[in-house]
């Protein structure tokens, strides 16, 4: 069964990674609904959030073929459920709107929108909120002339995980155990 | 010989590239020189002492000729290269090393680093290139980052699954000067080649092994890296286990051994595959599943429990679940487990190996080694050449149907003796990396068995072995034809030979242009000399022996077939 899962991956700050990553969706004729990358609260440490709809058996390989790339420090998958989520929402519709004020400012404070700024031809609304809330005012808008509508990706945070400066300890120790080099 | 003084003195970028390579203990690179490497050409020709450059005639040579060199000493393989056509010229060779767990580390020049983006002359991104088809790679444009991205390199490329890296340096930093300094690398945060061996899932591996009845072996890639040959023979001793091979696992071992009961895949023995589908433990040890082993993976060991023993995490149930999975390196998992296995005896279920064998002697080998054919078979040639070489050669084959009549005929004796292009199936590997493995071991004799077709893809590399005076034996299994995809046109295409029939140049005239020395047998009567004439030649020797033109390998697992189902012809 396909369901909607986010991958968080926390990674080293090298260019060309992001691109390791994706590669790995492409391959695998996985389409990406939604990407954002940004340091974490550790400095130097990236955290990739990247949202697919697929199944559970995917999800679990596509994490471990992400793992695999040398400066992904670990990759993690969750369910709607098991994170809190959020993406950001802006629309620009024409002024026009203010011709229904009354209307126009219902929908934004139903929607628990904000005007973020107007002008003699343009209105820019912002909203936060999960994807159907974000379409729903976007209809709602539709009607005043909707000019320009951009959507963040999803940023999630985890309910039960653990710190990702914990985590980093748990690697170093990891590390301490001697590798074997395939030559001797 | 002293590698070098120059620690801590001002060199240019291009020096500690040689100095970087010195200090990873390379001796051997191949080759090919163009605008953007040119700093480190001209750096090298300083230490054409301690390092042996070979001049290949074609970049993708040049790839194959490491991963040869790898696969037959354990070393990684390295590789130069220009940028533009130098670089993607090697991209053929990285993904055949990346499918095949090959250890190689490629170095490329790059454009000046003002110029990367401009669609300069020869710019090519090489690391978006390469990117899918490397384990690690990097694009360095400071001297002083130099040293230690080639250390970090060779880390990555050796240690865990090995793999081929690639490190991308421009001009500018190789011309530019820096402070040498080599620090091995020894572990990276974000990376851990070695998961250490859980005790717990050794022990589930033992309890099933423990209670099986028909427990079967698969022996892949992973136990030749891993070293433990040893290990798995201890292993299948003590418990009475049938032991079978993947292609890359060939040489693991011994192929005289009773408990060894063949090669597994699409061509592969009988038995082996046969019973695939009853055994009720399946002991996978550095093997993949790849699809040329499960047939159809919906069909595949269905009824039996299967035990993993994996480097690789991502490998683990990836097509096959596994049952009991056990990561870690090979060697060392075993060697935890052997203690921890019961002594039995399993004569029946042998004995099933053993019946499956007389079959397919009977009803494929006999008549292929001794065939009543007025035309030579490729399978009395390899036949032959092995009781010639006593299984002893380093056997290198291109791909095709002579690459699967040699994996099936040739029963090599002594590990890492056996080197073929598996997972990528690359026609034009044979002649290079044969090359490639003389060079890391000059006193053993190195056969390359390759089709006309394949030949004809790196035949180039002639050029190699006359320059560099590379005594590889060369034996062309020609049939006139792209013969395995013309036999899929006969069984699968209602015999529509669309394009696969070859006409061919005189391969004797070929060689005789390159300084080497050549045979052409048609007749079996002059098989068994020439084969001599070829083995115990000093140089480099190539011997052409025409066969019959439309020869089917068999037994075959077709495309969508369960292993079970099998045919002997
Ligand atoms: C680079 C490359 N191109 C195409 C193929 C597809 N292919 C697989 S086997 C084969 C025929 C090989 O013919 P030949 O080298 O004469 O060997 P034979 O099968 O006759 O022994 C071809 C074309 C391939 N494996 N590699």
């Amino acid at each position: 069964m396909n369901q909607t899962y986010t991958i968080s991956i926390f990674t080293e700050d090298i260019i060309g990674l992001l691109n390791r990553v994706t590669i790995i969706f492409t391959r695998r004729h996985i389409n990406i609904e939604s990407i954002t990358a940004s340091e974490s609260e550790v400095k130097g440490i990236y955290r990739y959030t990247i949202v697919v709809t697929v199944s559970e058996e995917q999800v679990q390989k596509l994490v471990k073929q992400i793992d695999k790339q040398i400066e992904v420090l670990k990759a993690f998958y969750h369910l709607n459920s098991e994170i809190i989520s959020k993406e950001l929402a802006l629309y620009k519709i024409s002024a026009e709107a203010l011709n229904e004020n009354e209307l126009f400012t219902r929908i934004v404070n139903q929607n628990h929108a904000k005007i973020l700024s107007i002008s003699p031809d343009y209105i820019v609304v912002e909203k936060t909120g999960d994807e159907r809330e974000i379409l729903h005012l976007f209809y709602d808008l539709e009607k005043f002339g909707m000019l320009e509508f951009v959507r963040s990706g999803r940023v999630a945070i985890t309910k039960p995980m653990k710190t990702l400066t914990s985590y980093l300890k748990e690697l170093e120790n990891k590390n301490k155990t001697t590798v074997k080099h395939f030559n001797n | 010989m002293e590698k070098h003084k120059k620690y801590n003195t001002e060199v240019t970028g291009a020096e500690a590239v040689i100095l970087a390579l010195l200090d990873e203990n390379v001796t051997d690179v191949f080759g090919y020189p163009g605008g953007a490497i040119m700093p480190v050409y001209d750096a090298l020709y300083d230490y054409m002492d301690r390092l042996n450059h070979y001049l290949v005639r074609h970049e993708q040579g040049a790839t194959h000729a490491a991963q040869g060199y790898s696969r037959v000493s354990g070393k990684p393989g390295i590789v130069f290269a220009t940028s533009g056509p130098g670089a993607t010229n090697l991209i053929t060779g990285i993904a055949d090393a990346q499918i095949d767990s090959t250890p190689m580390v490629c170095i490329t020049g790059q454009v000046h680093s003002h110029l990367l983006g401009t669609d300069a002359f020869q710019e090519t991104d090489v690391v978006g290139i390469s990117m899918p088809v490397t384990k690690w790679n990097i694009q360095v444009t400071k001297a002083e980052d130099i040293a230690p991205a080639i250390a970090k390199a060779f880390y990555i490329a050796t240690t865990g699954r090995p793999g081929p890296v690639l490190v991308d340096i421009t001009k500018d930093a190789q011309f530019g000067k820096t402070k040498y300094k080599h620090e091995k690398c020894e572990s990276i945060r974000s990376y851990f080649p070695c998961p250490k061996v859980n005790e717990e899932e050794v022990n589930a591996a033992a309890e099933l092994i423990n209670n099986a009845k028909r427990p079967y072996i698969l022996c892949g890639h992973g136990v030749l890296l891993s070293g433990a040959e040893k290990q798995l023979l201890a292993l299948a001793e003590k418990a009475d286990i049938p032991v079978a091979s993947t292609l890359l696992g060939l040489s693991a071992f011994p192929p005289t051994h009773p408990l060894y009961v063949g090669y597994l895949g699409m061509h592969g023995n009988y038995g082996p595959n046969y019973l695939t589908n009853e055994c009720d433990v399946l002991i996978a040890i550095g093997m993949r599943f790849d699809d040329r082993v499960t047939g159809n993976v919906s069909k595949y060991a269905k009824q039996a429990k299967v035990v993993h023993f994996e480097i690789d995490p991502s490998e683990i149930n990836k097509i096959i679940h596994a049952d009991a999975a056990v990561m870690g390196d090979a060697k060392e998992s075993l060697d935890l487990l052997l203690p921890k296995i019961k002594s039995q005896k399993r004569t029946e279920w042998l004995k099933r190996f053993a019946d499956c064998n007389d079959v397919e002697f009977e009803k494929v080998i006999k008549e292929a080694i001794n065939p009543n054919s007025e035309k030579l078979r490729m399978a009395e040639v390899i036949h032959k050449f092995h009781n010639i070489s006593n299984g002893n050669a380093i056997v290198v084959t291109d791909v095709g149907q002579h690459q699967m009549i040699t994996s099936r005929y040739y029963k090599s004796n002594i590990p890492n003796h056996f080197v073929t292009s598996g997972g990528l199936g690359t026609m034009g590997f044979g002649l290079p990396a044969a090359i490639g493995a003389k060079v890391a071991q000059p006193n053993k004799e190195v056969v390359t068995v390759i089709g006309d077709g394949g030949f004809q893809m790196t035949i180039q590399e002639l050029g190699t072995i006359m320059q560099s005076d590379i005594a590889v034996k060369i034996i062309i299994l020609n049939n006139n034809f792209l013969g395995m995809v013309r036999q899929w046109q006969q069984l699968f295409f209602d015999r529509r030979y669309s394009f696969t029939e070859m006409k061919n140049p005189d391969f004797i005239t070929i060689a005789k242009g390159y300084g080497i020395k050549g045979k052409k047998v048609t007749e079996r009567a002059n098989l068994e000399d020439a084969l001599k004439e070829m083995y115990e030649s000093k140089q480099a020797f190539l011997l052409e022996v025409v066969v019959e033109n439309e020869e089917n390998v068999f037994p075959m697992v077709a495309t969508g077939a369960s292993v079970s189902e099998i045919t002997l012809e």
